[in-house]
């Protein structure tokens, strides 16, 4: 499985990371490279094994719906890289 | 007072406890340790105010008879714990200047128990890495060098930082994370004890998530009753983490010394991989015959989907990732680029915040979790989980432990594979199938090579058994009597 340029653009697209036209080439290799060498997964036989998702082996537990934390605006703006007046300052989502 | 860097956390509290010395003594002399250590590059935040003040309280809790397990103990902690109002970037470029305001639940609970925090410790970035190159804030130097080297060798990854520190005694003791070696690799690079406890026995709650089903946090040593100490303080339930395990903890340290004689070791035939240095086989062969000399029943075990765990791991693992790694948008913390627009902002962040180890693993994740790719590659990848889980249930029937090199070759030099993704990977070839069935490991350190670098050999266990493997790596520490240091270069 040859993971190529263009894949590799539509990828970091998806992942939300810049990466320049001329390095879509060396990446598209070194992700080729892994797939490979992950590709032998091919040989387990795995019919009627069901998928594991976690190793505990608990039904997720339930709390009551209630407030137990909050009222910290200002712990929570401390790290922005812009904030004004008790808001994340952010670029225009909608056009 | 010097020496007073060179003690076991656990004579150092007893030292504390007969007031030999007091916290702030005990704290100020690694404070100096760690200011004449900056070679190692172990520590990447020294919080020396903070350090000295917790000593003083500590000293204070004590005289008034309020000691905690751990009163007075200066610890390091891994840069992947969130410390209220201490920078925790997990050695990431995007997380740089970024003040928690608030304290993970195992470091709370180190705290809690009176412990002292040194400072933060150097690591993979995002723990992504297997010999502590790909932090933005440079690789640690291993203490060791090879008998008549000054090659700068790694410590492993990607609790490096953990791991040299405790080796160079810059620190009694400290914490550390495991998503497929990160804790027992480095243990056995720099001979110092660590513990993978069960997957859900320390609360995630806190620590900046890699890939959640498989992280869990553990402790680093210099001895495994050190380590049993210290897991004891950090486990423990906690609500705010969904996987975290209701379960009494024991006190993991009256498991050490006690007797092994009876029980049923496996040797899993396929660790015996192609190209192991002899070295280490000899020294497997040489943890089977002390175990069997301690009264331990030795049988050969076949775990036969091992040499698939890795390749599983290289795809559960980004794929978790990638979607953990989200939340790096440049909005809310860390790093911002502005770019253009919304996506462009996006885009440049991530690009210049993530080094390149983590935009690979960020972009095999996005990759095989993507439309028309899930099926043939995640869903895949998580039935291989099950049938290397059902391997070592099956094993369970005939063995209560497992014993295994803990790594296929001792430390390297920095820079030998870091051109090389897969060679790196398959450092983590013995330990990553532990974090896949979520299984407790210990790295305990059992010799050296002709070099002179330490090797370590690796104890698996049955879930929420970490009791068993106390007892069996305290039987391997005594009888390999491992008293080797690193000759003090730095």
């Amino acid at each position: 499985m040859a993971i190529d340029a263009a894949t590799v653009r539509k990828v970091a697209r998806l992942a939300r990371i810049a990466e320049p036209e001329e390095k879509l080439e060396s990446l598209a290799k070194e992700l080729s490279g892994i797939m490979d060498w992950i590709e032998q997964l091919a040989e387990v036989d795995t019919d009627g094994v069901e998928p594991m998702t976690t190793s505990v082996a608990m039904t997720l537990p339930m709390r009551d719906d209630v407030v137990t934390d909050g009222g910290d605006a200002a712990k929570v703006l401390a790290n922005a890289p812009k904030s004004a007046k008790g808001f994340f300052i952010v670029p225009k989502v909608v056009e | 007072m010097s020496d007073l860097t060179g003690l076991t956390l656990k004579a150092a509290l007893d030292g504390l406890a007969d007031k030999s010395f007091s916290s702030e003594e005990i704290t100020k002399a690694h404070l100096n340790a760690i200011e004449a250590a900056s070679a190692l590059n172990a520590f990447v935040v020294n919080t020396p105010d903070k350090a000295v003040e917790m000593a003083q309280a500590s000293d204070a809790r004590r005289a008034k008879g309020e000691a905690g397990p751990l009163d007075g103990a200066p610890l390091g902690i891994k840069d992947l714990f969130c410390t209220e109002g201490v920078e925790s970037t997990a050695g990431s470029m995007i997380l740089r200047g970024f003040k928690p305001g608030y304290e993970s639940t195992v470091t709370s609970n180190l705290w809690r128990d009176g412990a002292v925090m040194l400072g933060k410790l150097n690591m993979d970035e995002f723990a992504m890495g297997s010999s502590n190159e790909t932090s933005a804030w440079g690789p640690v130097v291993n203490p060791w060098r090879a008998r008549g080297g000054n090659a700068d060798l790694t410590p492993g990854g990607s609790s490096g930082g953990s791991a040299a520190a405790v080796a160079a005694e810059l620190c009694l003791g400290a914490t550390a994370t495991d998503t497929g070696g990160s804790i027992r690799q480095p243990a056995a690079f720099t001979g110092t004890v660590g513990i993978k406890p069960t997957y859900g026995r320390c609360s995630r709650w806190g620590i900046v998530a890699f890939a959640s089903s498989l992280d869990q946090a553990g402790p680093m040593a210099r001895t495994v009753e050190d380590t049993a100490i210290l897991l004891r303080s950090m486990s423990g339930h906690d609500p705010k983490d969904s996987t975290s395990i209701n379960a009494e903890v024991p006190d993991f340290a009256s498991f050490c010394g006690r007797s092994v004689k009876g029980l049923r070791v496996g040797i899993p035939k396929e660790y015996r991989v192609e190209g192991m240095p002899s070295e280490i086989d000899a020294l497997w062969e040489q943890g089977i015959a002390w175990l069997k000399e301690a009264g331990c029943e030795i049988v050969e075990v076949s775990l036969p989907h091992t040499k698939y765990a890795l390749p599983a791991y290289y795809i559960v693992a980004p794929a978790e990732a990638s979607s953990n790694l989200a939340r790096y948008d440049g909005m809310r913390y860390g790093l911002r680029v502005e770019g253009a627009n919304l996506t462009d902002t996006y885009e440049k962040t991530r690009a210049e915040g993530f080094g390149p180890e983590v935009k690979r693993r960020i972009l095999i994740g996005t990759y095989v979790l993507s439309a028309g790719y899930y099926d043939a590659y995640y869903l895949k990848a998580l039935k291989v989980r099950r049938r290397i889980a059902d391997d070592f249930d099956q094993a369970w029937q005939t063995c209560d432990a497992l014993l295994t090199p803990t790594a296929p070759s001792a430390a390297f030099s920095l820079g030998e594979k870091s051109d090389d993704p897969v060679a790196m990977y398959l450092n983590d070839i013995f330990t990553v199938t532990v974090n896949l069935a979520g299984l407790p490991g210990m790295s305990v350190p059992a010799g050296v090579d002709a070099q002179g670098l330490p090797l370590g050999l690796q104890l698996i266990g049955r879930n929420l058994d970490e009791g068993t493997l106390f007892s069996l790596g305290s039987a391997i520490e005594k009888a390999a009597d491992f008293r080797a240091k690193p000759a003090k270069w730095w």
